[in-house]
């Protein structure tokens, strides 16, 4: 079988690239992040599911907070992603509901670390 | 046998009367016929006296005779006594379920979960009675899927068999789930059914219903074999053979259809002899050919990074300490893939299953699936919703793999998985196999090479190290939340048994496997895989049975157990309070089929629709909220400490330290706790 995963890695940065670029206009179109909105869309649409309700990820999907991925990043792979996450297109999840969850994202306080925990020491 | 008396049989629904045998009914001693004919007849005197009392009144003065007289001394003797044919313990005449409890005793079978049913009256009749209900104890079930599953975990949690008894038709269909998940695990559960085999004699309505021509027929697909016995003799052979046969790698479950009549008719001589009982011999388990294992170990030996995957790799104990052997020798990584406990996660030669993807040979012990292994599927909707397909090695890797269940496959059911090329294979038991090749290995090995083998093992220290940092970094993540992580959950729980001889007997519905990643299982017992099948309503049952395994062995068993999972056959709550089992069962109360609910999400964003929640937190279909099942206090209601629900992580040390205490007062208890999704 086929080892393509170096030109696959080379073709997402490529692509993700253009579409930061490409979404840019259309964030400039939407209101004010609101956390408490981006909370109720980040269950409402089903995030959790594979993220958690406060984003910390596990085997089913990769942590997305705290420090969350710049909102450029975030809604250019929403939107395309051809891996296991399937694609939100505007119709499922609007670019305000993006701005919302991405703000409740960053509103995700920064948890102990490890080493302070004795469960896991 | 005249048709006559059949006839009467057929009609006459009295039960004993129907099982007895021929040679017992046309005794002419036993007169109960002609008792019951002059009941009847009486009783029609009787009532035409009466009728003569009432236009006569003179004559109702005088005292009434009884209708009927009551039988001599003799005549009660034979009619209350057993046939004469029947009851002198041990040896002709015994009831044939008799000689049945001594052919199942001549194996040491310890329990015998099972649900009642009429169709194996007589068996359970002599198990308790003539058996005294031990070697097997009878335990009882509430669902033939958790009897079985119940032999599932046993027999994982200390290596013997159970013996279970099942209705032939609705028992076994409700038991075959259960049975299924004991093929793809490769676990021995041996299930006798009860069938009243024969149409001329057996009673009508239900128990025709319940009969089949051949009720094995249904788990033949996943069974390693299974039998009909018509006699006696055949059924202690059959038996015995069932027995072997599941008990050799690659293990099995077995089915044999027990005739209600054969339990009934009384045991008959054969040639002046009683039926004999087999002798249980082991079969030797199948090795991996000889030739094999030494291109085997010079491809190992000749590799710059080798790679062991392991599956069920690991049949007993002494299989971790092969493969630790191996893996030492080879400096190799392991990857356990989890169905066993194959080798200590606190080894540095651990590694994550990414690391196949350098690796120039990798052998495959025990694999389910070998081409998920070194493939990668993502479910992505491409080429017309099939996915993608993608390779996880380099094209220049070699492939070994050892399993045995080569041996055994089957054609329905696709538990064979996807066919996967390898360039060396062996049709044989990966643990059998392992001593031989640890002796290629050594005797292959250059002195050359060691050097370089050695500076393998080190970096591999490194990695492990940094793989941990990795580890418990991810597992800190939301570790203050409510609902509380799974991370969380799970460590809590690891910190309320860890000075117990613990036993990880089932963690079902997906906690993200920090059970594997984070604890420090080392023996064969700290963890006992999943159920084989995915087969859900496996984990609850499954503790159950192990925790009494372990409850012998005095170990201490702890349980993940999922809510989508108990609510399957909750039932086997009540087994384990009623039989006494002390498990540990912490709920991953996560609320919801989660699986299928990430499933309609994607499906949904596939089809460019918005998912219907009407509600609930999950797809329509997916949630088990709106009501909020009080699983705690189903427990309590099935004699369990319980405790819950857990919303807040900061509570769980403490009701984890009551719970813990209850179990080791020797009684099941359980947490409903709160948790996040995964």
């Amino acid at each position: 079988m086929k080892n393509t995963s170096k030109i696959s890695r080379f073709n997402a940065a490529l692509l993700l690239s253009v579409m930061v670029c490409l979404s840019l206009p259309v964030m400039a179109q939407t209101s004010a992040p609101s956390v408490e909105k981006g909370k109720q869309a980040f269950v409402k649409n089903g995030c959790w599911g594979c993220h958690g309700f406060v984003g910390q990820g596990g085997l089913a999907g990769p942590k997305l907070a705290p420090e969350p991925k710049p909102i450029e990043y975030i809604q250019a792979f929403v939107r395309h992603t051809q891996g296991p996450m399937p694609p939100y297109s505007e119709k499922i999840l609007s670019n305000q509901d993006l701005i919302d969850i991405h703000a409740y994202l960053k509103s995700i306080p920064k948890g102990p670390d490890y080493k302070s925990i004795p469960l896991l020491n | 046998m005249t048709e006559p008396t059949h006839s009467k049989k057929s009609t006459d629904n009295s039960p004993a009367e129907h099982q007895l045998d021929s040679k017992v009914q046309d005794q002419p001693r036993l007169a109960r016929r002609g008792f019951l004919s002059g009941v009847l007849a009486s009783g029609a005197a009787a009532a035409s006296t009466a009728a003569s009392l009432v236009a006569n009144p003179a004559q109702a003065a005088e005292p009434a005779k009884p209708s009927v007289l009551p039988p001599s001394a003799k005549g009660a003797l034979a009619e209350t006594g057993l046939p004469p044919d029947l009851g002198h313990g041990h040896g002709a005449g015994m009831p044939g379920s008799d000689f049945m409890v001594d052919v199942i005793k001549s194996l040491d079978i310890k329990y015998l979960p099972s649900n009642c049913a009429s169709s194996f009256r007589a068996l359970h009749e002599s198990l308790i009675d003539y058996g005294g209900n031990t070697k097997p104890e009878f335990l009882t079930c509430m669902h033939e899927e958790s009897a079985v599953a119940m032999g599932h975990g046993y027999f994982k949690a200390c290596g013997k068999p159970l013996l279970t008894l099942c209705h032939g038709t609705v028992g076994l269909q409700h038991a075959s789930m259960a049975i299924y998940n004991a093929w793809c695990d490769r676990v021995p559960v041996i299930v006798v059914g009860g069938n009243d085999l024969d149409a001329a004699y057996r009673p009508p309505g239900v128990p025709t219903f319940h009969a089949a021509q051949d009720i094995n027929a249904m788990v033949r697909d996943y069974t390693k074999w299974d039998d009909t016995p018509v006699s006696l003799q055949h059924f202690s052979q059959s038996f015995v053979r069932a027995y072997k046969i599941a008990m050799t790698p690659p293990y099995g479950p077995v089915a044999i259809s027990l005739d209600a009549a054969l339990q009934m008719a009384p045991v008959h001589l054969h040639e002046g002899k009683m039926p004999y009982i087999p002798k249980y011999i082991p079969t030797s388990p199948p090795q991996g050919d000889s030739g094999a294992v030494k291109e085997a170990a010079k491809m190992l030996v000749n590799a710059t990074n080798p790679v062991i995957v392991a599956d069920r790799a690991a049949r007993t104990p002494e299989g971790v300490g092969l493969l630790v052997q191996l893996a030492e020798l080879l400096q190799a990584k392991v990857v356990d893939q989890g169905s066993r406990m194959n080798f200590p996660r606190t080894h540095y030669l651990t590694a994550p299953a990414t690391a196949i993807a350098n690796a120039d040979v990798i052998i495959g012990l025990e694999l389910s699936d070998f081409w998920a292994t070194v493939n990668a599927y993502t479910d992505n909707n491409s080429n017309d919703g099939h996915g993608t397909n993608a390779s996880r090695i380099k094209p220049q890797t070699k492939l070994i793999s050892i399993n045995s269940v080569d041996l055994n496959t089957k054609s329905n059911y696709q538990d064979f998985q996807r066919f996967q090329v390898v360039d060396v294979q062996m049709a044989a038991d990966a643990q059998t196999t392992l001593p031989s090749l640890i002796e290629a290995v050594r005797s292959a090995l250059p002195n050359d090479k060691k050097e370089a083998i050695a500076k393998r093992g080190e970096l591999q220290r490194k990695a492990y190290e940094e793989d941990i940092v990795r580890t418990k970094t991810a597992a800190a993540l939301g570790w203050n939340e409510s609902p509380i992580s799974t991370a969380r959950l799970v460590m809590e729980t690891f910190a309320a048994v860890k000075n117990e001889d613990w036993s990880l007997v089932a963690s079902e519905g997906n906690v993200s496997n920090w059970p594997n990643r984070l604890w420090p299982m080392e023996k064969h017992h700290h963890w006992l895989g999943r159920s084989g099948g995915y087969g859900v309503g496996y984990g609850a049952p499954a503790s159950v049975g192990a925790a009494l395994a372990n409850r012998d062995l005095g170990r201490f068993s702890v349980s993940i157990q999922s809510d989508g999972d108990l609510m399957f056959a909750p039932g086997v709550l009540w087994t384990a309070a009623k039989h006494k089992i002390p498990l540990l069962s912490v709920m991953h109360n996560n609320r919801g089929y989660h699986q299928e609910v990430m499933h309609i999400q994607r499906l949904a964003n596939f089809r460019n629709r918005k998912v219907n929640l009407e509600g609930d937190m999950g797809p329509v279909g997916t949630s088990i909220e709106n009501p909020d099942i009080q699983y705690h206090e189903l427990a309590r209601s099935m004699g369990w400490w319980a405790k819950g629900p857990i919303k807040d992580p900061a509570q769980l040390a403490s009701a984890l330290k009551e719970a813990v205490a209850v179990v080791k007062s020797g009684h099941p208890a359980l947490l409903n706790v709160w948790t996040q999704p995964r």
